[in-house]
């Protein structure tokens, strides 16, 4: 550590008293580079950064509903508690080759081990803070962090997972292979979101193509790790606990019984509403193959008729150029609004719209299946540590 | 007991988790007010068990508890859990608030005082037990010792009838063990400590109940109990290397 | 106990700035931040004037430059796709030491660093003079859901002794001689997060037991409220005040 000393006007100890767990300048710049990936102010303009901020809040509102309806009384000590444990568990360091480590980002993990709701409550706090404690992330950026990072992960990770674990057989490998496909899909979906959030608001002129090029090419990188960890580790708790993991709840332990001095099966219970169970199990199976056909369908329409956009662009009179910044008329002008005319931005854009109709869809199929299920029964319930109090 | 109500009655108490597994087999014992009383007996006895029971975490068995005449029942659950202080082992378990003062603050706050009295409540219970300086400090800073004394005033500060402790003196080093005795000591409340710690309980307590295999299997004079041979070795209750009661002659 | 990458940044201190009430401070931060945000790149002399601005309520706050810039180096990794953007960007392009570099590109740099820089210092400035306790008092004053800001608390409260339970986990894996050193040792660093996940869950429904053993009963109760004078408001708000006449006359000149 002696030579960052050097570099850097601060004392050695200083340094090692703040990140005692790193044992070479590689290490450090790697993991602490990957912290700070939060996006800082100045990157989407105003006008998209507040109403990401609502979006954002609207989600965070609905999370906390939703988490009280299912934890009741035990929501902000346990919502807290896996709150800290994502926070000290982004720190843990997956090494990948000599010098390079990976972090676990931890939104599907959250999603898979304590639900949607919470799942996004945890990361939202987690980002909160380390946005206004650590000035980790802008805070006008708020916005597009939650909506990125606790939220999109979030729930397309829950979307894909329960979609799986839907169609698969039930079993304590399908909720591993599941959780490796949410995770590793719901990376991506948070790069292009913010591709999208780009799109509409970034304030530099790099075209939409190369950015979401870059993005989603380096990202499905970065799933692929997200994907490994969270498969891991939600195996690891499902091994030991699986009445902890929100995701692993239909699958309870089969009981036997001791008849005439032989172990024998239980009669597994009748389920509640046996035909929409197998109805269900149709419409997911069903939705998923429509929201990949829906994919390849608009993507391949979009990008066949660039034309078609363009006329569209026109239409609507959004294919304004604003060349002159001096005499900007209003002060969207100046954030270097691209023109959405350029061929290559129409082609990637329509990627981008490809793939968001494709989470809008899978989300919407995936709401309206969640909402017609009987109550389901919570985790909280299955404890054996203690009883109701009071 | 007399005409005095006893800070704590059980009686008949049998309880069983929902896996099946049961921890009480009728338990009956009663604590007289300003005793102070150990609760000694193997790993696995039910000694946890039985202090949920106390304040009504764990409900759905047979039998009764009463806290100075009060049923431990849905009824008057907010008042059984101001009468009934418990300490657990882990007092980062307790400590959960950014700072001490607001830890001390909780339980009086939660019963809905607020503004002069509260500070006057959270003020005396730190000074017993000797952590007023550490008032505005996050539970962190402080050593492991400080914070069992903290988790002791965050319980003080409800001004409880009886107070349940859960192996006070494990993971304290000889001076802060000293140090939470001499408080204990000092304190004007109903003592039951569930202790692994022999000389600690002869030390404290001039009582001493072993709960052992779900049941009370002894109950009397520290001392007594533990200079008995056979009682201690039919419960797996053994003294520490070179420990003899009978020499021991000032404390309980 | 350990702190991990946790580096508090808040400071101990007298000034006035560390007794103005926390959701003053919060809110005056941010509608600084949402001024700069707001103001066109081309007034570069703005951000100079926000700069100074900001190096006022630093020494108002007592809080010394070397700490600040410290602190804005360690945040500060943006500036590398900074520099990158004025390669690739698009548009007119203008020779630069033998370089082409896109004037847009060139333009949006300076943006994203300017504005990106005098948020992060805005933040440290924030974090620095306001204790913990004191944000999540102003968070909740502000308006913030008290179960969100509850949850917060505990994340807080609890992230230092989880952080510190992790490293126990390394040094009982590394003194059984497990070092990870690739991909292949994923499997064990997953088991160790796992059991980590198991231990909070639980430490959480200890925590909810011992809150409930204090007379809990759905809602925290209210120990602390935070108030502020007429006075303290103006003296807070002084720093965007002059920062949105600063962003006016960015757009009319």
């Amino acid at each position: 550590m002696s030579h960052i000393s050097r570099i850097l006007p601060v004392r050695a100890e200083e340094l090692r008293s703040q990140f005692p767990a790193h044992r070479s300048c590689k290490e450090f710049a790697t993991s602490h580079y990957h912290r700070t990936v939060h996006v800082p102010d100045g990157f989407i303009d105003a006008p998209t950064s507040a109403v990401t901020g609502v979006v954002a809040a609207a989600a965070v509102a609905v999370s906390l509903r939703g988490a009280r309806r299912e934890l009741d009384e035990r929501t902000a000590p346990l919502a807290g508690l896996v709150a800290a444990f994502i926070f000290a568990v982004q720190m843990l360091n997956f090494p990948v080759a000599a010098g390079t480590s990976g972090h676990l980002l931890g939104g599907a993990l959250a999603a898979i081990l304590v639900g949607p709701y919470t799942g996004v409550l945890c990361v939202s706090v987690v980002l909160l803070m380390q946005g206004i404690l650590f000035a980790d992330g802008g805070l006008t950026a708020l916005g597009v962090n939650i909506t990125n990072m606790a939220i999109v992960t979030t729930v397309v990770a829950y979307a894909v997972f329960r979609g799986l674990v839907k169609v698969l057989p039930r079993s304590r490998r399908s909720v591993t292979v599941a959780s490796f496909v949410a995770a590793l899909l719901s990376v991506p979906a948070a790069a292009l979101a913010f591709t999208l959030m780009y799109a509409v608001g970034g304030t530099t002129d790099v075209s939409i193509g190369k950015v979401a090029g870059a993005m989603v090419g380096v990202h499905i990188l970065i799933g692929i790790g997200e994907a490994t960890i969270t498969a891991l580790t939600v195996g690891a708790v499902v091994a030991v606990r699986p009445d902890l993991v929100y995701g692993a709840r239909d699958l309870r332990q089969r009981l036997q019984l001791r008849v005439g001095g032989e172990l024998v099966d239980a009669p597994a219970a009748e389920p509640a509403v046996p035909v929409a169970a197998r109805s269900s199990r149709k419409v997911w199976a069903v939705g998923l193959v429509t929201s990949l056909v829906l994919a390849g369908f608009v993507s391949f329409y979009a990008s066949a008729n660039p034309d078609g956009l363009e006329k569209v662009a026109a239409d609507h009179g959004i294919d304004k150029k604003t060349e002159d910044h001096s005499t900007a008329d209003s002060p969207l002008a100046d954030y270097g609004v691209k023109d959405i005319t350029d061929a290559r931005l129409s082609g990637g854009l329509a990627g981008v719209i490809g793939v968001g109709v494709t989470v809008v869809a899978g989300s919407a199929v995936f709401w309206a299946v969640r909402r017609r299920r009987t109550d389901d029964v919570s985790p909280s319930s299955t404890s054996t540590t203690a009883g109701s109090s009071a | 007991m007399d005409a005095v109500t006893a800070s704590l009655e059980v009686s008949g108490l049998a309880f069983a988790y929902p896996d099946g597994h049961q921890a009480l087999f009728g338990v009956d014992f009663s604590v007289a007010r300003g005793e102070r009383v150990a609760l000694l007996g193997p790993n696995g006895a039910g000694k946890t068990t039985l202090v949920l029971h106390l304040n009504g975490i764990l409900t759905g068995g047979t039998g009764t508890v009463k806290v100075a005449g009060l049923p431990v029942g849905r009824q008057h659950m907010a008042e059984i859990r101001r009468r009934v202080g418990i300490v657990f082992q882990d007092p980062d378990d307790q400590l959960f608030m950014p700072t001490v003062r607001e830890d001390v603050a909780f339980g009086p706050a939660a019963a809905g005082l607020k503004g002069a009295e509260l500070e006057e409540r959270v003020d005396r219970a730190l000074q017993q037990v000797g952590m007023a300086e550490f008032k505005d400090r996050p539970p962190h800073h402080l050593s492991f010792g400080q914070r069992r004394r903290v988790a002791v005033a965050t319980v003080l500060a409800m001004e409880p009838e009886i107070l349940v402790l859960d192996e006070p003196s494990s993971n304290l080093d000889p001076a802060s063990r000293r140090e939470l005795a001499d408080i204990l000591r000092s304190l004007d409340v109903t003592v039951l400590m569930v202790t692994h710690d022999l000389p600690y309980a002869l030390e404290l307590c001039p009582r001493s109940l072993i709960l052992s295999e779900g049941v009370i299997a002894a109950d009397g004079k520290t001392g007594e109990v533990l200079a008995d041979d056979e009682l201690m070795r039919a419960h797996r209750l053994e003294l520490p290397f070179g420990f003899d009661p009978r020499s021991v002659t000032m404390g309980a | 106990m350990g702190a991990g990458h946790a580096h508090r940044l808040y400071r101990h201190g007298h000034s006035p700035v560390h007794g103005l009430p926390p959701h003053t401070k919060l809110a005056a931060t941010f509608a600084f931040v949402v001024v700069v945000v707001s103001t066109p790149r081309e007034a570069m002399w703005a951000f100079g004037l926000y700069a100074v601005l900001l190096a006022l309520v630093a020494y108002a706050a007592r809080v010394p430059a070397g700490f600040l810039l410290k602190r804005l180096l360690i945040e500060v990794p943006f500036v590398a796709f900074a520099v990158l953007m004025p390669f690739v960007a698009e548009g007119e392009r203008v020779e630069v030491l033998g370089m082409s570099l896109s004037v847009s590109g060139l333009w949006g740099a300076w943006n994203v660093l300017a504005k990106g820089t005098l948020g992060v210092a805005a933040s440290v400035l924030l974090a620095s003079t306001t204790e913990l306790r004191e944000l999540l008092l102003g968070l909740q004053r502000l308006k913030l859901p008290p179960l969100l800001v509850q949850i917060a608390s505990f994340m807080i409260r609890y992230g230092d002794v989880i952080a510190d339970e992790m490293r126990r986990m390394r040094i009982a894996r590394e003194s059984r001689g497990f070092e990870a050193k690739g991909v292949r040792h994923w499997g064990v660093l997953a088991k160790s997060a796992g059991a980590l996940f198991i231990r909070s869950y639980e430490r959480g429904e200890r925590v909810h037991l011992a809150m409930v053993s204090r007379g809990y009963a759905g809602s925290m109760p209210v120990i602390d409220e935070v108030t502020a004078s007429r006075a303290q408001w103006s003296y807070a708000l002084a720093l965007p005040l002059s920062a949105l006449v600063v962003c006016l006359l960015g757009w009319m000149l």
